[in-house]
């Protein structure tokens, strides 16, 4: 291989987009996890757990934008193929999305009468699109053409997602929230856990079967060994969260960020493992990076104006969370 | 049914759906500053009343924007995949600046600029409105220049079949480029300026005389009044400009069959394609060839020079009329509400009723004229690159068809949700008149000014 700029732009735009995928993930993980909690939250929490991600949900959802954005202009051929083969899912997330997005401002701007109604539509759209983005995933893992098992497989990522997305928003809510609220969240987090913990083995054991190219990435000498770091380490940190969870909320509220970071981490290195499943197919098996990227010249200019503005966006991302840092109380405009 | 039209359906729903609310926060924004700096120069609490009620309308604008958006960027790849495909090292770079640049500064801005009025101090506040309302504007940059250039294309070869840049200047400011920039950003403002008088409106009929209420209302009318005549000649170069690149699109817009001189201004028809005539035509006399080629003898392109390669005609003449129509009652409106306002100190009755439904007509003349342009684009996607019918994705007519019954639906209760919470804010409002807390001076450590500080 050589390192020319025709052989390197298609994978630093990889390296962006996947970036943009984890963060999108992290980050409106969290606002969707909220959005699943509200089943088990009552009237009350509800206004409490809106004001810990209102700030923020804008610009969050702004990097599945971003991420999608990328796919389209560096990754053309592959938006095509990826997407119409996800027609319906995609859709679905949409629907999810569209959905929750106007629940959170109808929700705060209507007679107080109707505010129920769009609370579970808060709800029913955090659920769908979290579900949705699972089912994709499932699917998009196996190669996009799959019959009733790959259903089934992507409808099992789909739970494991979105257990692992409440987990996430569970963990969000300890570093936001004080007093009832907030053991009420370690107590979620850790029913949350257990899900995705059962979830992501499932998925584990059933991807090498499902996916012979899958298991020969992995499962070959030496790799196996340089790879392995990836999963013990999210098995550690899994467990050492798990045990966290009884000693959690400590007094001065030590350590509150400490999950959500955790977790952040974890998602992190299954997104490693996931990158390291694929490569260097952005669509498996039937289209490399190369081969789906747009002309180096057109790459070149988007890649110019991405090394400008990314650092911004990272810098006033990180000023907005330290605006809007410490517990949450009511949100108002103000 | 056809995929193709089911698809061009689709589009056309979403992006529709869509738009509303760009053209409200793009101008929206700038008006928002204006209330800010009203209030951080005089310290009247008025303007900031002002403020609180229309950055609410913001808010929720912006939430229904960014979620209608997202949809867009999803549907080049479900829907279109052939448009990417042939002209995507063009359109990629477009869309990704606009993204960067534009969306992002929006959407962690507006953050500070909903929420943080108590958090940040008050020169950061108002650097966060600047920056969202900037944000938005540039967006508004971005795609227009990426539309403009689907119906003037410049500054690229073909290769292969695929449309590579040449020369990025050309790309960007391409012929119909600044026209469709300036029509587009004077609608906005005339939409938002509409939409304000129109609730102020509304707020009056109820007997609310509060000074906030005032102060939206003189801001209304007086935008409104200052653009629409701004606005008509822009959109008359605009057209001049599509004669030259787009002549097609004129000979639909006018519904004139066959080219050639002392062509008559169509005021009213019913384009018939097939035979090739306007049925009950009422004209008037070498009016088009007059306003097109300021000459009665000025030749116009009829149709008949583009067989088969024109667009459909009765949408596009209808939508170009009911554009002119709205646009000649705004300017009767708006110059009779900012004469009554500036000569009476107020509004007659029957002039605010009428306020009241004019509050959506800066949507209507919005959609009108975009429907005017893009159908008038067809059959081409990228004029004489990219026929629309090459475009189209492998998917299934059902499944279009079931997830645009499903669009369709949630787009007509989400905006008359919207609609409603419009009204129900305008006659909060109006109750609450001058009464109101201002959030500013409720509690807390302030790190603003607060009224008579």
């Amino acid at each position: 291989m050589t390192y020319d700029w025709p052989t390197l732009l298609p994978l630093i735009f990889a390296g962006l987009m996947g970036l943009a995928i984890l963060i999108y993930v992290i980050l409106d993980g969290f606002d969707l996890g909220i959005g699943i909690l509200f089943a088990a939250a009552e009237d009350a929490e509800q206004d409490t757990m809106i004001a810990a991600i209102g700030p923020f949900w804008d610009a969050n959802e702004t990097w599945l934008v971003l991420a999608v954005g990328l796919l389209l202009v560096a990754f053309p051929l592959a938006h095509g193929t990826i997407l119409t083969a996800l027609y319906i899912p995609v859709f679905l997330l949409l629907l999810g999305l569209i959905l929750r997005g106007v629940a959170f401002d109808f929700r705060a701007k209507v007679p107080a009468g109707k505010k129920h109604r769009w609370n579970r539509i808060f709800l029913i759209g955090s659920v769908i699109a979290s579900l949705a983005q699972g089912y994709m995933l499932g699917v998009y893992v196996l190669g996009l053409d799959v019959g009733f098992g790959g259903m089934a497989f992507g409808a099992l990522v789909a739970l494991c997602l979105a257990a692992a997305y409440a987990a996430m928003g569970a963990a969000w809510l300890i570093y936001k929230t004080e007093g009832e609220l907030q053991k009420k969240a370690v107590r979620w987090l850790r029913t949350a856990l257990v899900l995705a913990a059962l979830g992501m083995a499932a998925v584990s054991l059933a991807t090498p079967f499902a996916s012979p190219r899958i298991f020969d990435k992995w499962f070959v000498w030496p790799e196996m060994l340089y790879l392995s770091p990836l999963p013990i380490l999210s098995v550690l940190l899994f467990a050492w969260l798990w045990r966290q969870t009884f000693h959690l909320p400590k007094p001065d509220d030590r350590g509150a960020l400490t999950p959500f970071l955790t977790l952040a981490a974890i998602f992190a290195l299954g997104f490693a493992g996931l990158a390291w499943s694929f490569y260097p197919f952005v669509v498996p098996d039937r289209l490399t990076i190369w081969q789906a990227a747009s002309a180096p010249e057109s790459l070149a200019i988007i890649l110019a104006g991405t090394v400008v503005v990314l650092p911004i966006i990272i810098f006033y991302s990180f000023y907005a969370y330290r605006v809007f840092g410490g517990k949450a109380t009511d949100l108002t405009y103000d | 049914m056809d995929p193709l039209i089911l698809s061009r359906i689709q589009f056309g729903a979403n992006i529709s759906f869509h738009i509303l609310f760009p053209a409200i926060t793009i101008a929206l924004g700038w008006v928002l500053l204006f209330f800010k700096l009203r209030y951080n120069a005089t310290g009247d609490s008025a303007w900031m009343r002002a403020y609180f009620t229309w950055v609410k309308v913001f808010a929720l604008s912006f939430a229904m924007g960014v979620v209608s958006g997202v949809t867009m960027s999803f549907q080049f790849g479900t829907n279109w995949p052939g448009y990417m495909e042939k002209v995507g090292n063009i359109a990629g770079p477009l869309l990704a600046y606009e993204i960067l640049t534009a969306f992002f500064l929006e959407a962690a801005f507006l953050g500070i600029m909903l929420f943080g009025f108590r958090r940040v101090s008050n020169r950061i506040h108002t650097l966060a409105t600047v920056l969202v309302a900037g944000g938005t504007t540039v967006s508004a940059f971005w795609i227009i220049v990426l539309n403009s250039w689907m119906q003037t294309p410049a500054g690229f070869e073909m290769r292969d079949g695929v449309a590579h840049a040449v020369d990025w200047w050309a790309i960007v400011f391409n012929p119909s480029m600044p026209y469709r920039l300036v029509h587009m950003l004077l609608a906005s403002g005339l939409t938002v300026s509409f939409l304000i008088a129109g609730l102020s409106a509304l707020r009056y009929l109820y007997g609310d005389r509060s000074e906030s209420m005032w102060k939206a209302l003189r801001t209304g009318v007086f935008t409104a009044a200052i653009l629409i005549p701004i606005q008509i000649f822009a959109g008359d170069q605009h057209g001049l400009n599509t004669l030259e690149h787009q002549p097609q699109k004129i000979a639909a817009m006018e519904a004139n069959w066959n080219t050639g001189p002392n062509v008559p201004l169509v005021l009213f028809a019913l384009p018939d394609e097939a035979a090739r005539e306007n049925k009950f035509e009422l004209a008037i006399p070498d009016g088009a060839s007059l306003i097109l080629r300021h000459s009665s003898s000025g030749v116009v392109p009829g149709l008949n020079d583009y067989p088969g390669n024109h667009p459909p005609v009765f949408p596009v003449f209808w939508g170009f009329r009911i554009m002119v129509g709205t646009g000649i009652l705004m300017l009767i409106v708006s110059w009779s509400a900012a004469y009554f306002l500036k000569r009476h100190h107020s509004l007659p009755k029957p002039l605010a009723l009428l306020m009241v439904p004019m509050a959506l007509s800066g949507w209507l003349a919005t959609l009108a004229g975009w429907y005017t342009t893009e159908i008038g684009r067809q059959p081409w996607l990228v004029t004489g690159v990219l026929k629309t019918a090459d475009a189209v994705g492998p998917v299934a007519g059902s499944n279009v068809a079931l997830t645009l019954a499903v669009y369709l639906v949630l787009y007509v209760l989400l905006l008359l949700a919207y609609l409603g919470v419009l009204v129900h804010l305008a006659l909060k409002a109006a109750k609450d008149g001058d009464a109101s807390p201002l959030p500013g001076v409720m509690n807390a450590a302030l790190s603003q000014p607060a009224a008579g500080e």
